[in-house]
Parts: C-alpha cells; structure tokens; sequence
C-alpha cells in the first residue's frame, strides 16, 4: 500500500468571508465552518454554541480546557476519505493521495467533559512542553446544551472538531503542496524478498479505550470493542484512528498524534535501510483484567504468526494501562520478539517514587517521555481562549493551582501532550 | 571570595605510597594535594581546595569508626562549603572510604558532598545517599572525571538545582528529573530497538524498579463477628469533594462517615477520581465503594458491621510513596478502632 502526502504549509491563518487557501494563507469565514459543523444532529442537538478564536505561536494566549487537536487533510486521490467510518464513508483508507495543511490545526476546548482536558501555552514555560505551541491554531470553543448526557457531549463535541477539521481540508484540495513525500508499505511475501537480510520490525501500538474521555475510534469502531488487529501504518495518515479526547492531557494521543504518529514516521524513515517495516499492530487498554488478557495475548501471538524480530511498544495514559503495556511487552519477548517500549512516569512530585504502576524484567529497553507529576509554574498570560474555570480540578491541579494573580502551579500533566508516549517529544527523565 | 572545599584522597593519590602504606593513619595538610589540583584548575579561583585529607585505605576499613570520628572532626572545625572524596575509579576499599566519609560529613554535618567512582565500586552502592560521579575503571579517566566532578561540585556549592543524572554526569540516585533529550523519543525508541536486535549495548532510559510485593494476611475466621471496613482509590467522596482530593495526582485521603448510611445515592456522594469514566460511578456510587452490599451482609448477619468510616483518596497518577504514606496512617486508625478486616477497592 502507497500512499503519497502532499504538505501544504500554512505560514497564517485569518478571518476573512471567503474561506480559502492562497500563498499560505488560511483565510476562514467562521460562519461557514460552522454552518458546516451544525449540519450534524448530534452536533445540533448537543452543542449549545461554536464559536472560533486564532492562536499563534509566541502570543501571549491560554488556551484551556483542551479536548482535542486535529490537523486538517484531504484525500485527493485514491479510495475513501478523511476520517473514515467517522466523517467520510467506511473505505479502506492510506493509498492514493493526500493533501495535509502543515503547520496548523483545529483545537476544540470549552467547559469540561470530564476531569480530563488539558492547557495550550503558546508563550512561555509552557509553551516548552506542548508541540502544540509551535502550530497556527484554530481554536473552536464550544458549550454544552444543558441537561446533556456526558457520553453524548463528548461525542458531539468530538465530531463537531473533525468536521471543522474536514471543512478546513477540504480548502487544499485544489492547491499544489510545497512538498511530497511517499510512504509505501510492502505484502509481507514482497518485503522478505526485496530485504531478506534487515531485521522484520513491527509497531504495537496499545489504544486508550476506558471509557468517556478515555477512548479511541478506529473507523468509527469504539477501540473497547475490537481485538487485536493488523493496520496499514499509511492508513492512519488519513484520520484511520481518532482520538476520544483526553485522559490525562499530557500523555492522551490526540487526532492530531496519530495523523502525525511519530513512530511511524521514524520507522518509515529507516525503512529499507536499517530495518524492514512490517505493519502496525493495534491494540487496546480496556478495564476489565480478561480483555487485557485477551488483547495482550493477541499482541504477542500477531508478532509471532508474522515472524517479526523487534517491534516498538507505544503506551497512551497511566495507571491502569501499565498493566497492558507490562503483559504486551512480557508476553512479545516471550514469543521470542525483541521490545522497546515508550511510556511516561508518574514519580512523584519529588521523583522519588516508582514511575510505573506494574513492571517486568523483561521490560529492558525503555524510551520515556519525563515524569508528569513534575510542579510547573506558569506565569498568568494576557488572554484565554476557553475557561479558566476548571484549572483546579483538571487531572495534574489542584485546589489553588489557579492563584489570584492568574498564574497556575499545577503538575505537567495538565499541558496537552507534554509527556505523549507515542515519543513526540524531546521531553525525557533519567 | 571564593568557596572553600575540603578533599578527602587515598595514600596512593598523595603519592605517599601503594599498598605497602595503606596503613596510615588520618593525616590533614593544606591547600590541594595531587587530583585536588585539578578541581582547584577547573574551578578557576571560583572555590578552592583548603584542605586536603589523606587516609590509608586499609586504615580507613580496620579502624572505620575512628578514621571517621578524627576527620569528621577536622571538618567541622574547618566548616567547608563541600566535601569532595577520589575519585576512587575502580579501587574498591578506596571507593567504600570516599563513599561512607562522604556520607558521615553529609548526615552529620549537612555540608554538600560528592565523590566520583566507577559504577561497579562497592562504594557505589551508597548512590542512593550520597552524589557518586560515574568514572571509568582507572585513573586515566581523571581528565574526563575532573571538570565533570568541578561542574557538578560548583552547583552544589551554589546550590542549584541539579540536571538529569545523565545530564550533570552522577550516578542515578533514584529521583527521577526530567530534561530535554536531543532527539524525540520515537527515534530513540528506534535506535535501542536496532541495538538491541544488533546485540549491541543499549541503556534504557528507565530501569525497572523491583516491585513490593504484599502477602495477604490470613483469613478472617468469623466474619460474622468481624468489623469490616471499606477503603477505595475509586476516589467516592461526599458530593462537592469537601476536601478537594486532586483528580489525580491525590495529595491526601478522606476519611467519612457513613453510620447510618445505608446506600450511597448520587444526590449525597460521587467521585473525584479524573481517571475512569466516572458516568456509571457517580449515577451509583455503590458500584465502587458498595456501602448497600455491606448493609445487606450486616443484616444477614454475614458480617458482624460495617465500620462507620471509609477511608478514600484517588489512584490515578499518585505516587507510590504517597499511597503508602496514606495507608499507613490510616491503617493505624483501622487497628485502633477495632477494625478486623478491610475491603480495598480499586478502579
């Protein structure tokens, strides 16, 4: 499967009536992409009102309680289309072409879901610890119709997000990208022939799938109620698997971390050089002990039937899902394949606590994303985009972390996508 | 004026002798003497060498408690901005020695301390306690040990808060402290895997800690005369959290009252935890903390009472060593309230 992705690069983004891509510019007529928005009914139903701000990397700008961060693309070529099963059509997706508006996304904030939505600095110390800082952002801030069930607002509000993702995508549909690239998979046969001497490297990456805010869509199928399987890496590129919004912001994979996985993008990169790149395996973290018995053992038995040598483990979230990335990683090298594995830590304030909440020996090469529960100060900042309402209760605050000066002392897992476990960052802890 | 530093050094560094002269007793000089005069360099005039104590290996390791008592005592009087001892490298009564003097001046005086060593020293089993610099095995490592051992000393005496282990060059002392990697963690993640299908060395960014493992205590032989008591980290509160337990990340526990309560309904109780679906929780807030199953138990006599407290914090993303903390203390409350048996449940 080959799938070419054209990089449009968006250099700003403005309000303007008419909605288009020119020069690098994102022009936006709010009302359109809203119009857009609200011809869902869940939307309608749920959402009480959208409405859109701009943030720019370096301003003095807020932007709280974060749900989600998506980038906007467009498939040009090829079968299906963005976000399938959830936006467009079921269709398999990652052939063809695609057109991405690099440099960009479309953030979806407002009061909270839960506990779970986190906070975009876009100066400051902050900024640091968020890639989210670094992109033009097109924030749309929504509110709940009152009386709404939780479940249903997280819903609505999630597929309020992909649709203003996709109305932004559809925009450079007609505009030559500054860039392409070319990501190919190989069958299985067709990849031992053409590289029979580069160790067979897979990419098991474990899906948050909890429960409200804790959860993942692959094509439009709850995570929680699937097995184990095989993905094209390619099809992820083009909105394959979502994200449910937030667990704890700092390490929950956004829409945005799985259109842009970084593991992916590095295994490509040694992609017939240092390694054969085999496929990705999904994988979910569901609650109950027989499902994580169930998925892990599936893990390791996939490695196994397609005679990998080494795979990367992706963890998202804490606590609970240890346990899963613990038996996926005990029973692959069981199998006889070799493991990294890519988590965060959660050792206390003072970092003098165990990071993990299960652990194995055979857990021996690590890669971590720094420890969330480090203290961090961030200074007030001239403007919020959202609330400042829910600071205190967000996971990583506490009472008082909102002072009244407007500065915030909270943990780092309050920052959106500070210690992702996907290995976005240069963030680590020794 | 510069800061003041007191070096603790073997016979051989003092070139008094090899093995022969391991036997000598404690001996103080002043200014620096042999590696001393490449910290004194490194430092620049910015701290510098008063001192320079030198003790015989075998001395130090016959007559531990002496040698410590006569050079904790010079160092009180000369009250220095530091105490740095070796580096040892690979020499192992010489590594125990800078180890465990460095450790009595740090406890006992409270003066920063730091020492250098090659990892395999059994002085480096203290790394724990006291700052050991990772050297290599002999001393040729010195050229590379000195600045590093300098830079790290001169944080300390200016007491700045310190990088990563890998970043400031000391041993992994157990607290963990994050920085910024030069690379991302995905193409880390690639190369280690590559090294370690290669067979090649690799070091894994997170050692995996041993685990403390809990065996139950016996089982309850009449529960129907027992006390039993219910705690959760589901995080089940009064509603409005009263004492605003973190949704995660918790800081303390609560302890409520539940004498009377025969049901926990959602109109009085819900949960704070921020890391579950908390839908099923708070619409009945039995299903975590099953206060009505108890009540029931209680009636039919299956269980002697349900203790009129439950003890409650959040398990999401709260440290091991707080959840600790707090299960001690409140299990001192259980045993002191007649408690016979507790129910834990999680989420």
């Amino acid at each position: 499967m080959k799938l070419e992705l054209g990089f449009i690069e968006i250099k700003d983004i403005q309000f303007s009536n008419e909605s288009k891509v020119e020069n690098g510019t994102l022009f936006v007529n709010a009302d359109d992409v809203k119009a857009f928005v609200y011809e869902d009914d869940d939307v309608k139903a749920c959402v009480k009102s959208v409405c859109f701000d701009i943030a720019k990397p370096g301003e003095s700008v807020r932007i709280t309680p974060v749900k989600d961060v998506i980038e906007p693309r467009v498939k040009v070529e090829g079968p299906g289309g963005e976000f399938p099963g959830v936006i467009a059509k079921v269709d398999t997706v990652g052939s063809g072409k695609t057109h991405v508006l690099r440099g960009m996304a479309v953030v979806t904030a407002g009061p909270i879901v839960g506990f779970q939505e986190g906070i975009i600095d876009m100066t400051g110390p902050g900024a640091e610890y968020t890639p989210f800082s670094k992109l033009l952002n097109l924030v749309m801030v929504c509110t709940q119709v009152e009386g709404v069930h939780q479940h249903e607002y997280e819903h609505a509000v999630r597929i309020a997000g992909l649709r203003a993702a996709t109305f932004i995508g559809e925009l450079g549909r007609n505009v030559t990208p500054d860039e392409t690239k070319e990501f190919e998979t190989l069958g299985i046969r067709e990849g031992l022939e053409k590289y029979p001497n580069l160790p067979r490297v897979g990419y098991v990456h474990m899906l948050q799938s909890q429960g409200l805010l804790h959860d993942t869509y692959v094509y439009g199928v709850d995570a929680k109620r699937t097995l184990t399987t095989i993905i094209y890496p390619t099809e992820t590129m083009d909105g394959a698997i979502i994200s449910g919004n937030c667990v704890s912001a700092c390490d929950k994979n956004t829409t945005y971390h799985h259109q842009n996985n970084p593991v992916v993008a590095d295994l490509f990169e040694q992609h017939g050089k240092t390694l054969n790149y085999v496929c990705n395996i999904i994988t979910n973290e569901n609650v109950y002990l027989a499902d994580k018995q169930r998925s892990s053992d599936w893990s390791a038995k996939l490695c196994r039937l397609l005679d990998l040598d080494g795979v990367i483990v992706s963890q998202e979230g804490f606590g609970n899902p240890d346990t899963d990335l613990i038996m996926n990683t005990k029973k692959i090298e069981q199998v006889g394949v070799k493991t990294t594995i890519i988590t965060d830590e959660y050792a206390g304030q003072d970092g003098k606590s165990q990071s993990l909440a299960d652990a194995d020996p055979l857990a021996d090469a690590v890669v971590t994303g720094g420890n969330a529960n480090m203290v961090i100060e961030l200074p007030k900042l001239d403007k919020v985009i959202g609330t400042l309402d829910y600071v205190d209760k967000i996971a990583g605050g506490h009472a008082g972390s909102l002072r009244p000066d407007g500065s915030i002392e909270a943990e780092l897992q309050v920052i959106t996508g500070a210690t992702n476990e996907m290995g976005f960052n240069c963030l680590s802890a020794r | 004026m510069s800061y003041r530093v007191v070096h603790y050094i073997n016979q051989f560094f003092a070139q008094i002798g090899g093995e022969e002269m391991a036997h000598i007793a404690p001996e103080l000089r002043e200014g620096a003497v042999g590696p001393g005069t490449a910290f004194d360099a490194a430092w620049n005039g910015e701290a510098k060498i008063v001192n320079t104590i030198i003790c015989g290996d075998s001395h130090f390791a016959e007559h531990e408690k002496e040698s410590k008592a006569q050079i904790l005592a010079w160092v009180k009087e000369i009250n220095p901005d530091l105490f740095i001892a070796g580096p040892a490298f690979n020499a192992g009564r010489y590594g125990y020695a800078c180890a465990n003097i460095a450790l009595a001046v740090k406890e006992e005086l409270g003066i920063p301390v730091l020492t250098g060593m090659y990892e395999e020293n059994p002085g480096a089993d203290l790394k724990d306690k006291v700052l050991i610099v990772a050297t290599t095995n002999n001393a040729a490592g010195m050229r590379k040990a000195a600045p590093t051992m300098a830079k790290l000393a001169m944080k300390l005496m200016k007491g700045e808060k310190l990088g990563a282990s890998c970043e400031d060059g000391y041993m992994n002392n157990g607290i963990r402290v994050n920085f910024f990697e030069k690379e991302r963690g995905s193409r880390r993640a690639v190369k280690m895997l590559l090294n370690k299908l290669a067979d090649k060395p690799f070091t894994t960014e997170y050692p995996m800690p041993s685990f403390d493992r809990v065996a139950p205590n016996p089982a309850v032989k009449d529960l129907s005369h027992a006390v039993v008591a219910l705690c959760t980290s589901g995080g089940i509160v009064p509603k409005g959290n009263p004492d605003h337990i973190e949704s995660s990340s918790a800081s303390h526990y609560g302890e409520y009252c539940i004498a009377g309560v025969e049901n926990l309904t959602p109109d009085k109780y819900e949960t704070a935890h921020g890391g579950y679906d908390p839908v099923y929780a708070n619409e009945d807030p039995d299903r975590v903390l099953p206060v009505d199953v108890m009540r029931e138990f209680e009636r039919e006599g299956k269980i002697g009472k349900l203790h009129d407290y439950f003890y409650t914090t959040v398990g999401n993303g709260t440290a091991v060593a707080n959840a600790k903390k707090f299960a001690a203390e409140y299990a001192q409350k259980l045993k002191q309230a007649g408690v016979n048996a507790v129910i834990m449940t999680s989420t």
